[in-house]
């Protein structure tokens, strides 16, 4: 009863919540549009056609069409797919390693900590972008490859914010109070740190989505990331800056939709952010 | 209380604990010894600072990570200091509990009461979550929280602190522990909650014949609570006794400035509460002596020198034989660490 209750105030509260329901809306739009372009896109994404090619928007092609006569709004619909991926396959290395390496430094200390947390000093001594650029010069360039090096620049990020959060959790009553009840320092980590960090790791977890759908986009840009003919916003940009004077738009459109699902995240993070703060929504 | 030649429940001898800080390597515990009986209540009072709470803490096995123990703490007849880290997982919460000062931040905000009564009864009792969750309602019921059965089911947040102090009181003695250690329980808590809390502690206690250690800074509040106290000053037992015979008579002068200072009814308006002068000395700068030499009325050259020994002090009602050179020393007189104290009830 007062579980379902909580359930649909926090709901309510979630509701009123100005920038959350805006980037949320962002956020769903986009997982919408990538579901969508797997059955469904006005053409299909390689089909060129070359006597209609830098059309502008019409009633058959709603953004127009590209230098190749590829329609634009079925490339953004098929090129959310890649964004979407990249982001949830780079988060999950991001969290998958670098949450349990924070939390075995805070639950075990002394040099383990050390090592761990050196460790993340190292990692993020290096900019992301380089260290991927540096990963395709030895693999070559790709999807996977740039999928990689984006996961592998969050496993810090999560790795010390996890960290600094479960330190603090470990500070309160309730993890000695849990040890006093016979409680290993494993089962306590999952069952009390965890669950107190979590709010923490899910706002990041949105930040360092946008994250890495920028970085994609900037290594497609590159040529480093998604390969031809799989489209990528990125490459978009790429393709419309040759079309710079004469189809200035073509540039545009992939602009504003990494623009807008960057905003989007970070909204619904800021959003988040708020909301799963107890003290921040006392005060509200 | 009778001596008995069997294993007692709790035996700690000449525990030392040393911290790292920032100043370096420093001695917190200078030599606590004492020993339990089942049933035994024993209460450890003393002011901030003096190592009650260490003393609890080295008993659990839950000292910081870098603190260094010698001495023995023996349960039942195991040496716990030797014991590894999940030998000792398996002795907490099973024959050794805790009760915490903040009932406010010890209990996660995140589970619900019962899990969190649940949990140790799953973990050394192998309880499905049914049978746990119904030996936690029998528990909250016995701690006497009121409409048990509806709070079941409530987070931490929905309870006055009272309510969870008798929740954690229940989770402390879920596996029903031989001895359970309540570190200041009712500090945090309102003066009228405060000795429900501790009489009710008391009554489980007496109930499963457990051993119970009261650690305070409140005299009054032992007074009803414990047969037995110890007073600790600058990490070390200064003075250990009956309740009624320190009440009696106080041989040490840091246990009678303790006295003076409480606060009494029918003082005139304006009086002045008694203090004892100047500050307990830092821990990284102890005298090399008794540590409350520097604030002793009655300080002798001796006293800067050397530890002073522990001294028993005769109970006047009855004679004490020559028992007193026997071995093991009589646990249950009354023993003070001041060579000073005849002269001092003299002067009293």
């Amino acid at each position: 009863m007062s579980t379902s209750q909580t359930f649909s105030s926090s709901v309510r509260r979630a509701l009123q919540h100005p920038s959350f329901v805006a980037g949320a809306a962002i956020v769903v739009l986009l997982v919408i549009s990538a579901t969508v372009s797997l059955f469904w896109s006005p053409y299909p994404v390689g089909d060129i056609d070359i006597p209609n090619k830098l059309a502008g928007p019409s009633a058959q092609h709603w953004f127009g069409t590209d230098s190749l006569g590829r329609d634009i709004a079925s490339l953004l619909l098929v090129g959310s797919q890649n964004s979407l991926l990249v982001g949830f396959i780079a988060v999950g290395i991001g969290l998958g390693l670098g949450v349990p390496l924070g939390l075995l430094a805070s639950a075990r200390r002394g040099w383990v900590e050390e090592v761990v947390m050196r460790a993340a000093d190292f990692t993020f001594a290096f900019p992301a972008l380089l260290s991927a650029i540096l990963l395709t010069a030895i693999y070559g360039p790709g999807l996977v490859v740039s999928i990689t090096a984006i996961g592998i620049f969050n496993i810090p990020v999560f790795a010390r914010i996890t960290r600094g959060a479960a330190n603090a959790v470990w500070s309160r009553d309730f993890t000695l109070a849990a040890r006093a009840a016979g409680k290993t320092k494993w089962a306590i980590t999952w069952e009390h740190v965890l669950p107190n960090v979590a709010s923490v790791l899910i706002v990041q977890a949105t930040v360092q989505f946008a994250i890495a759908i920028l970085a994609e986009a900037a290594l497609s840009y590159l040529g480093l990331g998604t390969q031809p003919p799989n489209p990528s916003w990125g490459r978009m940009l790429n393709e419309a800056q040759s079309q710079m004077f004469q189809a200035p738009m073509l540039a545009v459109y992939p602009g504003v939709a990494i623009a807008l699902a960057v905003l989007g995240l970070n909204l619904m993070g800021d959003g988040l952010r708020d909301l799963l703060d107890p003290r921040l929504s006392r005060t509200r | 209380m009778t001596p008995s030649n069997t294993t007692p429940l709790l035996s700690v001898r000449n525990l030392r604990v040393g911290l790292q800080t920032s100043h370096g390597q420093l001695e917190a515990l200078r030599g606590v010894d004492f020993e339990m009986q089942r049933g035994d209540t024993l209460g450890l009072i003393g002011e901030s600072g003096c190592g009650k709470s260490l003393t609890a803490l080295a008993i659990m096995g839950l000292l910081p990570e870098r603190a260094t123990v010698s001495g023995s703490i023996a349960l039942n007849g195991t040496d716990l200091t030797q014991l590894s880290d999940e030998a000792l997982c398996t002795l907490r919460g099973t024959r050794m509990a805790m009760i915490f000062q903040e009932p406010m931040t010890a209990l996660n905000p995140l589970h619900p009461i019962w899990k969190q009564i649940a949990e140790p009864l799953q973990l050394h009792q192998g309880m499905d979550l049914v049978a746990a969750k119904a030996r936690a309602l029998e528990l909250l019921e016995r701690v006497q929280l009121p409409r048990a059965r509806e709070r079941l089911d409530n987070y931490p947040h929905q309870l006055s602190g009272g309510q969870r102090q008798r929740v954690m009181i229940s989770i402390a003695l879920a596996c029903q522990p031989d001895i359970l250690i309540a570190d200041e329980p009712t500090t945090a808590l309102d003066v009228t909650v405060q000795k429900e809390v501790l009489a009710l502690i008391r009554q489980l206690v007496t109930e499963d014949g457990m051993g119970l250690l009261l650690i305070s800074h409140d005299l009054g509040l032992m007074r009803d609570q414990v047969e037995r106290v110890m007073v600790m000053y600058g990490g070390a037992v200064v003075e250990s006794a009956p309740i009624k015979a320190l009440f009696g008579m106080r041989a040490h002068p840091y246990t009678q400035g303790l006295f003076a200072a409480r606060p009494k009814l029918g003082l005139k308006r304006g009086t002045r509460l008694q203090t004892i002068a100047g500050n307990v000395p830092e821990i990284f700068n102890w005298p090399q002596g008794c540590a409350f030499a520097d604030r002793c009325a009655y300080v002798q050259d001796n006293c800067r020198q050397t530890v002073p020994q522990l001294e028993l002090v005769p109970d006047k009602a009855d004679v004490i034989e020559d028992k007193v050179a026997d071995k093991p020393k009589r646990v249950d007189a009354h023993w003070v660490r001041c060579p000073e104290w005849q002269q001092l009830e003299a002067s009293a």
